[in-house]
């Protein structure tokens, strides 16, 4: 799983953060191990006090880790101050100066940095131009809007051409149509700049859309690492098949391995084989996980997996969920797209269900 | 359409205008009437004779009220100087600094003048100052107003800058440091401005408390140390004349002058 430390732009070693002593205790994160690469899009997905932020704020310099390390290609900066760290930050509330204009916030990490104030001025407007904020830049911060305000924030990260960019769910504030604008404009500065973005989120639907490569976490351990396809397609977690989009958990017995996959007797009657996780070896009864698209309601012929009931139908217009109960009880769900000359199953239907091959899979639990 | 009010809108409460206008009145008039009889020609205070800037005349050219005024200039300004200051340093200690043990004490201590009855301190403060004469044989002279009026400033100046302080959003030093800003910077180039109306507040009070300060000074003021304050209040033991209340509207007008100019500062900050 874990690449080359060299190959790292931020390498994170057991780390861990602990909050308080005593009976307050909290462990905020528990051994993390994580390796972020170079020029990649990685995003800490999570529901809220699963420990993103908290890392983030690490990598930062905002707090010290208890243990551990974290390495910027190679070099350990978790006891170094935020302002000698390469690394910029955007902040979930933007935190723009509120004193200053949209060109003097752009420009203050690099009159920090003491560069040149031709430099600067040159780098400011280049900012500007890449954030389309031109004609902005002598207003104040309050005078501008909340989406201008998010790219004045991410022009300001940018402009001293950080090793890494720490995003710490910069969209949350803004409405649905200004967030899906930014999740592209997010996705070309990141291609056009070749920055490494760390991103915060709970949105399991902005990581995927946006991410190279997401950690899943919750209770301040990282899951699973994978891309959005492994993520969605592989889950090898219970938390990690439930946080991400909807699936079926069927309770079922391994009768053998075979390598990554496994054969499973499902208590709703079927045998199925299953991918299995990596390094994982399942044994007596297990979890299978089958997404909703990956199955396909059909006739009842008796060469399908499983045999059931239609309980209810939801039409979506872009797709139909089909709710089975299946003959050993359980409910399962068929997500269907909508095209013509598609089969139509009414409420009380037979009907067989078919589950592609590859769709199910182990999970660790 | 329908009306947007509060459900319960004190305005619409019986006799609410009648309470209102009886407060304003008993809390305004009487420096109403002491400002129009500050322009009464006559020599009796309580008796119209004709508009006249007579006795502003009169108390400009006193030298009495010139080395009062000046006694208290050179002590209000020092004191809000020093106070400010101080009450600043204080305040960023103790609102940018992990809370620790003794925390909430020192906030005590420091607002604990405030809740101390002023003739205590001033009786201490006298005390005080005399032990120093007597045992160390130093006396500073309006050193040793400067002094007491430093400290009992420093609560008034501490308040409103601990306010703005705990107001500020800690994610824009966050972000100061994030954007390779030293400590000092990010006080320097963020804090500190943002601060800024703050420290005009707190400057404004200490001044004013400062200025009209009578019960500390009457007892710690030595000879040739006199205040305006303390120089009215000899005034009015004899004949009154309506150069007092020539003095009083012009202390008046200074407090509000310098009330408003830091509040309109302030307000242009923003």
């Amino acid at each position: 799983m874990r690449d080359e430390p060299d190959t790292s732009a931020i390498a994170i070693r057991q780390v861990s953060k602990v909050f308080g002593t005593g009976e307050d205790r909290v462990t905020a994160l528990a051994e993390v191990e994580i390796d972020i690469r170079a020029n990649e899009f990685f995003t800490l997905l999570g529901p809220s006090g699963c420990g993103k932020t908290t890392l983030l704020r690490l990598i930062a310099g905002f707090d010290y880790p208890t243990t551990g390390e974290i390495r910027l290609y190679g070099e350990d900066i978790a006891r170094l101050p935020p302002y000698k760290r390469p690394i910029n930050t955007v902040f979930q509330n933007y935190a723009l100066f509120p004193h200053m204009t949209v060109g003097q916030n752009i420009g203050f990490g690099l009159e920090m940095l003491g560069r040149p104030k031709a430099e600067t001025a040159a780098r400011v407007d280049t900012m500007l131009k890449l954030v389309r904020m031109e004609e902005l830049k002598n207003r104040k911060t309050s005078q501008i809007s909340g989406g201008q305000q998010q790219r004045v924030a991410l022009a300001r990260a940018l402009a001293p051409q950080p090793k890494v960019l720490l995003l710490d769910e910069p969209l949350s504030a803004l409405d649905y149509k200004l967030r899906k604008e930014m999740q592209l404009e997010l996705k070309r500065l990141q291609h056009e700049t070749g920055i490494t973005f760390i991103f915060v989120t709970h949105d399991q639907e902005e990581a995927l859309t946006m991410s190279d490569r997401i950690a899943v976490m919750s209770k301040g351990h990282v899951l699973q690492i994978g891309s959005a396809h492994e993520i969605y397609d592989k889950p090898s977690e219970r938390f990690v098949a439930n946080f991400i989009g909807e699936t079926n958990f069927l309770e079922g017995e391994v009768l053998a391995v075979d390598g990554a996959s496994a054969s499973v007797r499902l208590g709703a009657g079927a045998t199925v084989s299953a991918g299995v996780p990596d390094g994982f070896a399942p044994k007596g009864r297990a979890t299978v996980v089958i997404r909703p698209e990956h199955a396909e309601v059909v006739a009842p012929s008796g060469a399908e997996a499983f045999a059931g009931t239609v309980s209810n139908v939801v039409y979506f217009g872009t797709d139909t969920h089909y709710y089975v109960t299946l003959d050993g009880g359980e409910e399962f769900m068929v997500r269907r797209q909508n095209s013509r000359g598609a089969q139509v199953f009414d409420t009380g239907a037979r009907v067989g269900v078919r589950v592609d091959d590859g769709a199910a899979r182990v999970l660790r639990d | 359409m329908a009306k947007t009010r509060a459900p319960l809108d004190t305005k619409e409460q019986p006799g609410f205008r009648g309470v209102a206008l009886f407060c304003l009145f008993v809390l305004y008039a009487p420096i109403l009437i002491l400002m129009i009889f500050s322009f009464n020609s006559g020599s009796i205070v309580t008796h119209w004779e004709g508009v006249s800037l007579h006795w502003y005349g009169t108390a400009i050219a006193n030298d009495d009220f010139h080395s009062a005024a000046k006694n208290t200039m050179i002590i209000a300004i020092t004191a809000t100087i020093v106070s400010t200051v101080t009450a600043t340093l204080a305040a960023i200690g103790m609102t940018r600094v992990k809370p620790w043990k003794g925390l909430m004490t020192a906030f005590m201590v420091i607002n604990l003048p405030l809740m101390v009855p002023e003739i205590v301190t001033a009786i201490a403060t006298l005390s005080f100052f005399a032990l120093v004469a007597g045992k160390l044989g130093i006396n500073l002279g309006i050193g040793n107003l400067i002094i007491a009026h430093s400290v009992f400033c420093i609560p008034f100046a501490y308040m409103p800058i601990r306010a703005r302080l705990e107001d500020m959003d800690l994610t824009l030093e966050q972000a100061a440091a994030d954007l390779y800003a030293t400590p000092w910077h990010a006080f320097r180039r963020v804090t500190l401005p943002l601060l800024v109306p703050g420290i005009l507040s707190g400057m404004a009070l200490a001044f004013i408390v400062s200025f009209d300060d009578f019960t500390i000074t009457q007892l710690v003021a030595g000879p040739g140390q006199t205040t305006l304050p303390l120089y009215i209040w000899n005034q009015i033991r004899r004949p009154m004349t309506p150069e007092i209340n020539a003095i009083s509207t012009i202390l008046l007008m200074v407090s509000i002058i310098v009330v408003a100019i830091s509040f309109l500062i302030a307000r242009k900050r923003r």
